[in-house]
């Protein structure tokens, strides 16, 4: 079980690794399409990696409602508990 | 009562690929181009797909055609006359016949009759699918020699409008011959489906339905299409509805579609552990391979599996598809011929191939370059 704290790190190094953005940009009430420029397929690449490492699952119609950087920590969150 | 012992065929303990042809019709299509049709740019492409042309074969080029001129070179770098076929499989999905299969016409025109032959349907698997079926075929002592050929014109079943996978084919064709080897050079083929994504890929409707708006424009515009969708059961594809709002009075051609999001997830996700099954079913490591040639479907997809695959820098990555597009079933030999083409030295080392696609279905294996 990780911490909200962990999981936005996490968050941050798959994001950074994936787009090359530095991982202070990744907070929590930043966009990922609007803020962040991430794209659809960069999304699902950075989904499938946030499975693997915090051993979720986020099922596909799931992906549309993770607008925000906290959203996804939300969902990641519950999803552990 | 005694019963006459059969006699059964030898088997051959061994099978590898003894020669490669491509074909590559001569129509090249930009992104620009692409960009007449739907709201895009050269730009988005590129960084979405990795994609920069496209070759397609112009109206009297077919299937066949192309098969064809794949085929003649395989047989020529491999050193067979098209005689000593046992067999002739073709993987299509755009073979527009349901019957005869294109391998029948193919195998009469290289000269192969009466060598059986017959066709595959298993989208952008098909090529591995076929490795899969001749490697049986030769080592069981069921054929000597077999001719595999992927060979496809998409663009016969494409809307240059929809975004979601028309912009991403092209045609083409590659073959192999696959015959008997000294030593190993077909290692164990994972291959497999899984229906349940039935709808992720494939096309907007089918025959049955174009037959019905042809015959009956209005009828089928006030619903007997809805019927007509009960003969293959609840299944729909996804997309129908956008393809639906675009009826018109003009008769429905059934082109593909895909819902791009699930089919990367899946590719990105299960086709590197298949493709990892490939390499430990062959006993090898990815330190072993000399070159990864994963079905061209989309850069960021091959991207992602070498990244997942954990490939060493050695290992030389194939990347056609920035040249040729998404060919489906000729898009393993394709690649492969160019990266022997720019990378000679290549010959003899072990590549790991794998396909993936509409089905879903998947077929991998690591094979001695020719």
């Amino acid at each position: 079980m990780a911490s909200n704290e962990e999981i936005l790190a996490g968050l941050a190094e798959i994001v950074n690794e994936e787009t090359g953005l530095a991982t202070e940009a990744v907070e929590l009430d930043k966009s990922f399409t609007e803020d962040l420029d991430i794209d659809s397929i960069s999304m699902m690449t950075i989904v499938v990696n946030a499975e693997e490492k915090f051993g979720v699952r986020i099922p596909d119609e799931e992906v549309k409602n993770l607008k925000t950087v906290g959203d996804a920590v939300s969902f990641i969150s519950n999803a552990q508990a | 009562m005694s019963v006459p012992v059969l006699k059964q065929a030898p088997v051959n303990a061994n099978t590898r690929i003894l020669g490669l042809g491509a074909y590559r019709p001569d129509v090249i299509v930009t992104n620009d181009d692409v960009c007449q049709w739907i709201d895009s740019s050269d730009e988005w492409i590129r960084q979405r797909t990795g994609i920069v042309t496209r070759h397609r074969a112009a109206a009297d080029v077919s299937v066949i055609d192309m098969a064809e001129g794949a085929a003649r070179e395989a047989l020529q770098k491999a050193g067979i006359d098209a005689s000593q076929l046992g067999a002739v499989i073709v993987s299509t999905v755009t073979h527009p016949y349901a019957t005869p299969s294109a391998a029948a016409s193919l195998a009469d025109r290289i000269g192969a009759t009466p060598a059986p032959a017959f066709d595959i349907s298993a989208a952008c698997a098909g090529y591995c699918y076929g490795i899969a079926q001749g490697d049986a075929l030769v080592r069981s002592g069921a054929a000597d020699y077999v001719l595999v050929v992927g060979a496809e014109k998409l663009s016969d079943v494409i809307d240059n409008t929809e975004r979601t996978i028309s912009f991403l084919l092209g045609d083409g064709a590659g073959a192999v011959v696959i015959g008997p080897s000294d030593s190993p050079g077909i290692g164990p083929s994972v291959w497999g489906s899984d229906g349940s994504k039935w709808d992720a890929i494939g096309m907007t409707h089918s025959l049955n339905e174009a037959r019905d708006q042809a015959l009956d424009p209005q009828g089928l515009a006030s619903g007997v299409r809805s019927q007509g969708n009960t003969t293959h059961g609840n299944v729909t594809l996804t997309a129908l509805s956008t393809a639906e709002a675009a009826v018109t009075e003009a008769a429905i051609w059934p082109t593909l579609r895909q819902d791009g999001q699930t089919v990367f997830r899946w590719a990105v996700w299960e086709m590197a552990k298949v493709a990892q099954q490939a390499l430990d079913a062959a006993g090898v490591t990815a330190d072993d391979l000399v070159a990864f040639v994963p079905h061209q479907a989309n850069m960021r997809i091959i991207d992602e599996m070498v990244k997942k695959l954990k490939l060493p820098e050695t290992v030389t990555v194939a990347r056609d598809i920035a040249e040729a597009g998404n060919t489906s079933a000729a898009s393993i030999p394709l690649a492969t011929h160019r990266l022997l083409k720019e990378n000679p030295a290549l010959s003899g080392g072990l590549a790991l191939q794998i396909g993936f696609g509409a089905g879903l279905v998947f077929g991998a294996q690591v094979v001695v370059l020719p």
